[in-house]
């Protein structure tokens, strides 16, 4: 779970938040309310996520309960390779 | 003169509800749908709320709710009174709802019930949602709306980003909007078999087409919910589930589809016509839209809020290999005429860049309580300024060129960069900002804000897109900040753009 959250952490750093000091990526930031994933980084993110850990994300299910966070985020990605 | 004969959008559906009473007029993003006869009702309703709560011709009426049948009624219940609706996003900040209904004065303001925040100190708030409609037809209906119904009287007020910093309020009159349906109607064709999309939000000049032209003709129109209307594969499915056989929207959506849609694997058939606005489609992503796409005709629009689409151009079919430029903005449609000026509002000899003019009955009566509207009076007629530089060709029409001030389209969406940077100077920590736009194969642009701050103790980049995500629409938070010790200034102590954009355009590259 950390590294998967670490991943996720740095394709957000390294797309949607460039110069940002890391630390201030947090499990917990708000990234859709936060203005940081708009929807075609959200896109990007799913594409991201779908080729890295071979999961396929349903169109409805890129929703705040899941994608609000790096920890839902991961949880979400986890419940799906499971 | 008899009523009828006045162009009016609402005379449109009353037409239409004589000639077609029992067809579906409008679908709900739910897939419900009401006849043309209870639509008409349903705005006779709430054109008699509006009067019972003291709403006179010339007032405004806000609206803040979802995409719904019981929005799509409550316009024109509100043009029925003979007031304007001002549409704002419902998922916006409730602080520039706020100020946007303060500017302009509203009278009342339906909103959706989540809309917490929004003050109603100046104004009737009366909350309703997409499942509200019984209420609606609980109010004492006035039928037929308010008498005296004028083709001067606004129809709405829709607001863009502006250059002052706040946004600003274009006024549209009935006659502005008819003159565009009638002619979107005629050029376009269709009947009342049509099923249109309506994929922008009621706030955007682009729903215009999809909201009226089809009452005109009898048609239907089948609401896209604004999340849905985000996700490619989503929105696929149902331009294909419903059958529509008109779609209008940027080209930013329309290559989210082509790329992510999985467009091969959904039914198509009933597409006839495709136009696409707001920014240029590249050459690439048009070709893959159409080859995926075969049947329809597809069209390039280019207009503004202050005009609707006023130029536009057929696609050739299929798109010859050697294109590689994106295809011209076109002729002006019958409705308008268009017209080179240099700065000073003189013609400018043909093949040379200028600033193109609208003249004509789409053209806007200005912006609400400011006086600048970009007029031009030259020859008897009234020229719209539209800001846009271009060139005209002889055989190919107008070419977009670019812009000579600071109004920029990213993924279709017009933002005034002045705006951006008004928004993040109010941050405690920011002393200055200048904002710039950069460009970028894969993005078209990209906002870069350039933060000087009030000591070393500098925000964190996650801080100031959540202050810009609180007081900014979504479409207008920055891409990327950097942070330097002071903005650099030209001689005359004016923020030097032209410098900050050599300096990222370079030292941030390209994204490949």
């Amino acid at each position: 779970m950390g590294e998967l959250k670490e991943e996720i952490r740095q394709f957000i750093l390294a797309n949607f938040l460039v110069g940002e000091d890391p630390a201030n990526l947090k499990d917990d930031t708000p990234l859709l309310d936060g203005g940081i994933l708009n929807s075609h980084a959200t896109l990007m993110l799913v594409m991201f996520l779908e080729e890295k850990y071979g999961i396929q994300v349903e169109a409805h299910e890129t929703s705040n309960d899941n994608f609000d966070s790096i920890d839902r985020i991961a949880s979400f990605v986890q419940a799906k390779r499971a | 003169m008899t009523r009828s004969a006045v162009s009016h959008l609402c005379s449109d559906l009353e037409k239409s509800s004589i000639s077609f009473p029992n067809l579906p007029a409008v679908f709900d993003p739910d897939g419900s749908s009401v006849t043309y006869a209870e639509l008409n009702r349903l705005s006779d309703h709430v054109a008699g709320f509006l009067v019972q709560h003291g709403v006179k011709p010339g007032d405004r009426v806000g609206l803040v709710m979802p995409k719904s049948i019981t929005s799509y009624a409550l316009m024109f219940g509100i043009m029925k009174a003979r007031a304007a609706y001002v549409p704002v996003d419902w998922m916006g900040p409730a602080e520039r709802a706020s100020q946007i209904f303060a500017s302009c004065q509203v009278r009342v303001v339906f909103a959706d019930p989540r809309c917490t925040g929004l003050s109603d100190a100046a104004w009737t708030l009366v909350p309703l949602d997409a499942s509200s409609l019984n209420i609606l037809r609980s109010y004492e209906p006035l039928q037929g709306g308010v008498s005296g119904r004028s083709a001067d009287d606004l129809a709405h007020i829709l607001y863009t980003s502006g250059s002052s910093g706040t946004p600003k309020g274009a006024m549209l009159t009935h006659r502005n909007l008819t003159s565009f349906v009638d002619w979107g109607a005629e050029t376009f064709g269709g009947s009342e078999v049509d099923r249109f999309g309506n994929h922008a939000p009621f706030h955007f000049a682009i729903s215009v087409f999809d909201l009226f032209v089809p009452i005109k003709l009898g048609a239907s129109v089948h609401l896209v919910q604004t999340e849905l209307g985000k996700n490619p594969m989503l929105l696929a499915r149902f331009i294909a589930d419903r059958r529509l056989t008109v779609w209008y929207s940027t080209p930013a959506i329309l290559r989210l589809l082509a790329e992510f849609g999985k467009l091969e694997s959904l039914d198509f058939s009933s597409l006839r016509l495709v136009l696409f606005a707001g920014e240029a489609f590249q050459i690439p992503g048009l070709r893959r839209l159409m080859e995926l796409w075969p049947k329809p005709s597809f069209f390039n629009l280019w207009g503004s809020t202050e005009t609707n689409a006023c130029c536009y151009k057929e696609i050739p079919k299929p798109i010859p290999q050697d294109r590689v430029d994106p295809y011209p903005i076109g002729l002006p449609g019958s409705h308008c005429t268009a017209r080179v000026f240099d700065e000073s509002g003189n013609p400018v000899t043909r093949g040379q860049e200028g600033l193109l003019h609208i003249g004509g009955p789409p053209v806007f009566s200005g912006y609400w309580g400011l006086d600048a509207a970009n007029f031009v009076d030259r020859d008897g007629i009234r020229w719209h300024n539209t800001g846009d530089v271009v060139r005209e060709l002889d055989d190919e029409g107008f070419i977009y060129v670019g812009r000579r001030d600071r109004m920029v389209k990213r993924h279709g969406f017009r933002i005034e960069l002045a705006e951006v940077e008004r928004c993040l100077v109010r941050h405690p920590a920011v002393a200055e900002a200048a904002v710039i736009a950069l460009s970028d194969r894969r993005a078209g642009k990209r906002i870069l804000s350039v933060v000087a701050t009030r000591n070393e103790m500098r925000p964190s980049i996650i801080e100031l897109k959540a202050f810009c995500n609180k007081h900014l629409p979504d479409y207008m938070n920055p891409d990327e900040f950097v942070f330097l010790s002071s903005i650099p200034r030209t001689s005359s102590n004016k923020v030097d753009y032209q410098a900050l954009i050599r300096k990222f355009q370079n030292e941030l590259g390209e994204h490949a």
